[in-house]
């Protein structure tokens, strides 16, 4: 048995509401306990604990993203479990959730199981969600019981929406009885057949087809529709909708109205949604290109609001890798999609902290509280005495260059790449174990 | 390396020339290409300053007015690629025989009988242009953007020869060449070379190059631009594309307003799906005799090709006194000479 005292840290849990110097004993894979500075001294030096002098540092839990592609099984090439994981520990991440557009689609027990295989060297915790419909067709839902047991902690299309209403319906009663969150890509897909990026004078000026904002908004709106039934209802277990990557205000706007009558709807907003326009997509630059695309100037602002003010429960960073060859592609051809795991902390500083006043105890709400809320993760997102020693070291005042080139990720299609950011992660902590030093 | 290659990039100068902010009437009117783009590229219509459009009419108007013999030999030995990812008559062949009449030397590459059709990519097609010698190549694509693609792949002159629903600025050249020499105003291209001409653009503009490049072009020279057509082929968003456009759905009421009509083909090949009446369409957009007499009797007409005639246009009017329909085409030999001279002379025409 290991013991780790860090010390000298400035510690943010947002559970306790712990904003202020801390140290930390960690024993194994849990922490043990929190102290003021230099209380737990003793205990640590009569466990020969390890120590970790953490002066200048924030301590955090450590980072969930709820929201990852790690490509396998079938895109190796791309990204493997191993790597993006490695990815996420540089990012500060101590948990992942991996959606199941894998190849083949995780809609089975068994490829659940695969992902979770120790085969796989996931050096940080991986949580898989399992597709909410055979091969994500949108046509019959899965064994929402057994992908439960196999350890999915949500079921979801993600890449593609369940578009049938009655499909909808079916699979937020079956989520809902299973306990786990339905998520959406919310994606009218009937209108945005061959469309590339934000619909609008710049989509029509570049000679693409545009995604419109109602693409979104009126997915959004019949889920809510169909949770709000199910609520009323009374009828079985409440449903609890979980919208992907919201990027346009109408969309927010229905979120915020369906929470405030009490709906359990809650959505997360992607670093590249508060961060950029679709101005970036100018000279057809295909690290613009994702799904939902970058969208207007009030878009990007509404979703700064959203995690200010509450609307938007958690950031994610949709962490989709593809291969050099695949990006440098004609626009249209190219696939949807940019890393994200390694810069997620330091944009969410840059923007929301620095530039909005956040104060870093809602931040790490938002980066690591919140998320594990929502896909119930337990354990996680906190420093509570027997939660899980997931912690990361960051320093929030001081920057760091990002180079895509030397991330542990297999792929670099990333807009930030060469940027300069606030933020640095000194150290992430697994369950105990160190995984990643800077 | 070939000695074709060296000279491609002996003559490349370092950065694009910077004059082109303060000429414009708003920030967005020209957008230099970016940074590893060879300046003799053309990709958007938007890169040209007014003084380099200027410079490449009167270089267009040199080539066309002297004898051929005077520039056969100015490209003498300089190496061509067309490359051709959908099919074309009037700019692929006035490229071609704009370079052979320069003393250059060309080669097609389409993408039916190449190993495009083997699945190579756009940046390997390129670079293997480029390792063959190609000095510059000349492109048509499918999918819009895929010039920057390849210029900034390859770093060689890319000339774009139409890029899907993007742009075809060596057609907005050549058409304002037509513009300038039939309504007398041959004079210097300026912001006001225009004042006064309002030029309608009526049909298929959501999927139409040509209607890009103009409305973005015309305006810069003091041009009214009106577009024109029904809402399924001209979305409301087409009035930001560039400051003082206005959209017209009523073809009479533009018409009255125009001298110059300029006619576009509904693009069944980029449809996707979209339901047209055509019955209803041409009823409503159809420039035929009654309507041009009626409402725009001295008006020019234009047309980029290829025609439908007797859908947006009929014989009549498509051969008509007030026709330059043809004209264009000879323009584009003009124009797309200059082009050439000026990819292969680092940008400078």
């Amino acid at each position: 048995m290991k013991s780790i005292l860090i010390k000298g840290g400035h510690l943010i849990d947002p559970p306790s509401r712990t904003d202020r110097p801390r140290d930390l004993l960690i024993h194994d894979n849990r922490i043990v306990e929190v102290g003021d500075p230099g209380k737990l001294n003793p205990t640590a030096k009569k466990e020969g604990a390890e120590v970790i002098d953490a002066t200048g540092l924030v301590v955090a839990p450590g980072l969930v993203d709820i929201h990852v592609h790690l490509r396998e099984p079938g895109q190796a090439h791309k990204e493997t479990i191993e790597s993006g994981t490695r990815a996420g520990a540089m990012g500060g991440f101590t948990a992942l959730c991996c959606m199941p557009n894998t190849s083949p689609v995780n809609d089975s027990p068994e490829i659940t199981r695969w992902t979770l295989s120790p085969e796989r060297n996931a050096v940080i915790r991986v949580f898989p969600v399992a597709a909410a419909t055979r091969g994500s067709m949108g046509e019959t839902i899965t064994e929402y019981g057994s992908l439960k047991a196999a350890g999915a902690v949500g079921v979801s299309d993600d890449g593609k929406p369940v578009l049938q209403d009655a499909v909808m319906h079916q699979a937020l009663i079956a989520a809902a009885r299973a306990g786990l969150p339905m998520i959406q890509h919310a994606e009218n897909t009937k209108i945005t057949v061959g469309a590339s990026m934000n619909a609008g004078a710049r989509a029509f000026r570049l000679g693409l087809r545009g995604m419109s904002v109602e693409a979104e908004s009126g997915i959004v709106e019949r889920d809510i529709r169909l949770v709000r039934e199910l609520t009323t209802s009374g009828k079985g277990p409440r449903p609890h909708l979980h919208v992907q990557h919201v990027s346009t205000a109408k969309a927010m706007e229905a979120i915020r109205h369906a929470k405030r009558a009490g709906l359990h709807v809650t959505c997360e907003v992607a670093p590249h949604h508060f961060m950029l326009t679709d101005e970036a997509v100018e000279g057809y630059n295909t690290h613009a290109k994702m799904n939902p695309p970058l969208r207007s100037e009030a878009d990007r602002a509404a979703m700064v609001t959203a995690l200010l003010d509450g609307t938007a429960d958690c950031i994610a960073t949709d962490h989709a890798p593809h291969a050099v060859h695949e990006k440098e592609q004609e626009f249209e051809k190219a696939p949807n999609g940019i890393t994200g795991l390694e810069t997620a902390l330091s944009l969410s500083i840059k923007m929301l902290h620095h530039q909005h006043r956040m104060p870093l105890l809602r931040l790490v709400h938002l980066m690591s509280t919140a998320p594990a809320h929502i896909m119930g993760l337990r354990g996680r997102g906190t420093l509570a005495p027997d939660a899980f020693a997931d912690v990361v070291l960051f320093d929030p005042k001081s920057t760091w260059t990002f180079n895509a080139r030397n991330s542990p990720s297999k792929s670099r299609n990333t807009p930030f790449d060469g940027q300069t950011l606030p933020g640095v992660v000194k150290m992430t902590i697994s369950e105990g174990r160190i995984v990643y030093k800077a | 390396m070939s000695p074709a290659t060296k000279s491609a990039s002996k003559s490349a100068p370092k950065s694009v020339p910077k004059k082109t902010a303060t000429e414009a009437p708003q920030p967005k009117a020209t957008t230099p290409p970016a940074d590893g783009i060879h300046p003799g590229s053309l990709l958007s219509i938007t890169q040209l300053s007014l003084d380099e459009v200027s410079n490449i009419l009167a270089l267009a108007e040199r080539l066309a007015g002297e004898p051929s013999s005077k520039h056969a030999t100015l490209l003498e030995n300089r190496k061509l690629a067309l490359l051709f990812y959908e099919s074309s008559t009037r700019t692929r062949t006035s490229f071609e025989l704009a370079a052979k009449s320069l003393g250059a030397m060309t080669t097609l590459v389409s993408d039916k009988s190449s190993s495009i059709e083997k699945g190579e990519s756009l940046k390997d097609t390129g670079l293997t242009l480029r390792a063959l010698g190609a000095e510059c190549i000349i492109l048509r694509h499918n999918a819009s953007g895929s010039p920057y693609l390849l210029a900034k792949h390859t770093g060689l002159p890319v000339l774009n020869a139409g890029d899907g629903m993007h742009e075809h600025p060596s057609q907005a050249l050549l058409d304002l060449r037509t513009i300038l020499s039939r309504l007398g105003k041959m004079q210097a291209v300026t912001d006001k070379a225009l004042d006064g001409i309002t030029v309608c653009i009526t049909g298929d503009i959501l999927h139409s190059r040509v209607a890009r490049s103009n409305a973005l072009l015309l305006p810069r020279l003091g041009a009214k631009v009106i577009l024109c057509g029904p809402q399924q082929l001209l979305p409301p968003e087409a009035e930001d594309l560039y400051p003082g456009i206005t959209l017209e759905r009523d073809f009479d009421k533009a018409l009255q307003q125009s001298q110059v009509a300029m006619m576009l083909r509904i693009q069944k090949e980029r449809l996707a799906g979209m339901q047209i009446d055509l019955a209803d369409y041409q009823k409503q957009f159809q420039l035929n005799e009654d309507r041009y007499f009626k409402h725009a009797p001295d008006a020019l007409v234009m047309h980029p090709g290829p025609m439908i005639r007797g859908l947006e246009i009929t014989a009549d009017i498509a051969d008509g006194p007030n026709s330059a329909i043809e004209e264009q085409v000879r323009n584009g030999l003009a124009i797309r000479m200059a082009l050439l001279v000026r990819a292969l002379n680092g940008g400078a025409a």
